[in-house]
């Protein structure tokens, strides 16, 4: 046996092929587990049904309403895919540890980098799984049709599922740091948002003191771009502008705070403790 | 004893503390390339926080860490492509198949021919019959198969393995201490290993590294280290140290560099 000659250190460490392996991991996990792909579905598809007839009864007693169609059903549409982002993302590094995989892929060749990258696509994919169906669904249900939004909803996406990110990103820092006793974060700290993000309402809404806090934060634009459409059908593409600027902040920002937590962890040596 | 001019694992003043405790004080070893170095030591002594260390996953405070020539975790990147690790600690996505996860594995590592590869590590660590079934549904022995196969499934110059045979019956464990000893002849791999079970680490291991409190105690060839104590295994040599029972009858060595 020929032992493999040590990568040249000056080569390109970023490696596709490496990135490909995590993602057909995830694949496998979910073909393998047909609870798993249903459960994607199952929570979207229950606001959906809950919020689209509360949306049918405000309707028929407001004349605001009727007339502004979609906006609570466009708004959880697009909070679950925020919210589907990032716990794509997180749910996705979690698995490792809940099955006792990440000290094998810790001390694999696989980067950092690498692996981000990979939460990043499986996050797409589970949204795409998830989200997707649930789209159609309120076609037929509530004569909602979110991809009526043509290109807006792109920039919608994009932006939601880059905050989406930036927040698994920390997450995933911390649970790295601090070991599965961050777990809750995975599940819960996006709801933080939810209030102030005014997903269901305009920012005019919130307490003066809460206003400046909601617009430090990026979806907090896209839901006012996303009100803008469905109430004066207008594509306001300043406000999409400004959340991306944000985001890109933000997406920088989480980027560091993980990496920082990483060099953490490895002072620390938490990296081997990842147990409760 | 000759030495070797650029050993395969060169640890230098490893030290590392957490908070008050010194989990790794001033640790210094050399193992050859080709060698097997068995790491010693009872709970607490140092072991597990050495080898993160050597797999860069932990920081040291002192100390440098030098893997085939190159500076760990500097090169950690690269170094982790021509290196492996086993533990029982750790485990593979239980709802992947073993084919699946040799294949995810293979991947990750970027093995050349990887199909070839997983056949040929089946034939070897005798997993044809199960290699389409879950890994959650494997026994322990089973699963400590499938484990050594991804961890050669690079063909690693680095191996380190935590402690392989851990809760293996003693036909399993013996099987698996063959297959390693036949990778180590066949390929030429440098072994560290950290176990608790010394007649495994007499037969499998060329020198010793003992540990305790997070110091290196002592160190030497097994049968040297049993002389020297005056003692009939290894065992009793590592209950000597343990318990500071007995002073060795001659002062253990520099450093346990091996040819």
């Amino acid at each position: 046996m020929t032992p493999r000659p040590l990568a040249d250190s000056t080569a390109a460490g970023f490696s596709v092929v490496r990135i490909g392996a995590m993602v057909l991991r995830y694949w496998y996990l979910l073909s393998n587990s047909w609870p798993r792909a249903v459960e994607l579905v199952y929570w979207p598809a229950v606001q959906l049904l809950t919020w689209g007839f509360v949306q049918l009864w405000v309707a028929q007693n407001s004349t605001f309403f009727a007339n502004a169609a979609g906006l609570f059903i466009g708004g959880l549409l697009l909070w679950d895919v925020l919210l589907r982002s990032q716990q794509g993302f997180a749910f996705a590094f979690l698995e490792e540890i809940w099955s006792r995989n990440l000290g094998n892929l810790l001390m694999s060749p696989l980067r950092p980098s690498e692996f981000i990258v990979s939460l990043m696509v499986i996050s797409i994919i589970r949204l795409a799984i998830g989200v997707t169906p649930v789209t159609f669904l309120a076609i037929p249900m509530f004569g909602y049709n979110i991809w009526g939004l043509g290109l807006p909803l792109a920039a919608f996406f994009a932006n939601l599922v880059m905050t989406g990110w930036a927040i698994g990103l920390v997450i995933i820092g911390i649970l790295l740091r601090q070991g599965m006793g961050a777990e809750a974060l995975a599940w819960s700290l996006m709801f933080l948002m939810m209030p102030l993000a005014c997903v269901y309402y305009p920012v005019s809404m919130l307490p003066w003191i809460l206003q400046p806090v909601a617009w430090a934060l990026p979806p907090t634009w896209v839901f006012e771009g996303m009100r803008a459409i469905v109430i004066d059908h207008t594509f306001r593409a300043d406000l999409l502008g400004i959340a991306f600027a944000m985001n890109v902040v933000w997406l920088g920002g989480g980027v560091v705070v993980f990496y920082r937590l990483l060099a953490g962890a490895r002072r620390a040596g938490t990296l081997l403790q990842q147990g409760e | 004893m000759i030495v070797e001019p650029t050993p395969a694992i060169h640890v230098d003043g490893l030290t590392k503390c957490f908070g008050t405790v010194r989990a790794v004080d001033g640790v210094s070893f050399s193992v050859g390339r080709g060698r097997v170095l068995g790491l010693l030591g009872g709970n607490g002594a140092g072991k597990t926080t050495t080898i993160g260390m050597l797999m860069g996953l932990i920081l040291p405070d002192a100390g440098t860490v030098t893997i085939l020539g190159r500076d760990m975790p500097g090169e950690r990147a690269h170094l982790l492509e021509a290196m492996n690790f086993e533990s029982p600690y750790v485990d593979m996505p239980h709802r992947l198949t073993v084919r699946q996860n040799l294949t995810v594995f293979g991947r990750l590592y970027r093995v050349a021919d990887l199909a070839e590869r997983i056949a040929r590590l089946a034939a070897d660590f005798e997993l044809e019959p199960f290699l389409d079934r879950r890994s959650g549904q494997l026994s322990a022995g089973q699963k400590t198969r499938v484990a050594l196969a991804k961890a050669l499934l690079n063909e690693p110059r680095v191996l380190l393995l935590d402690e392989p045979t851990a809760s293996l019956d003693p036909d399993t464990a013996d099987w698996v201490r063959t297959r390693l000893e036949d990778f180590r002849t066949r390929a030429d791999a440098t072994i560290l290993l950290a176990s608790h079970n010394m007649p495994e680490v007499e037969r499998l291991c060329d020198d010793v590294v003992i540990l305790a409190g997070g110091r290196v105690e002592d160190r030497g060839a097994p049968a040297e280290l049993v002389r020297r104590y005056g003692r009939e295994t290894l065992e009793e040599v590592f209950l000597d140290v343990a318990r500071r029972r007995r002073a060795p009858a001659a002062e253990p060595q520099e450093e346990a560099e091996s040819p």
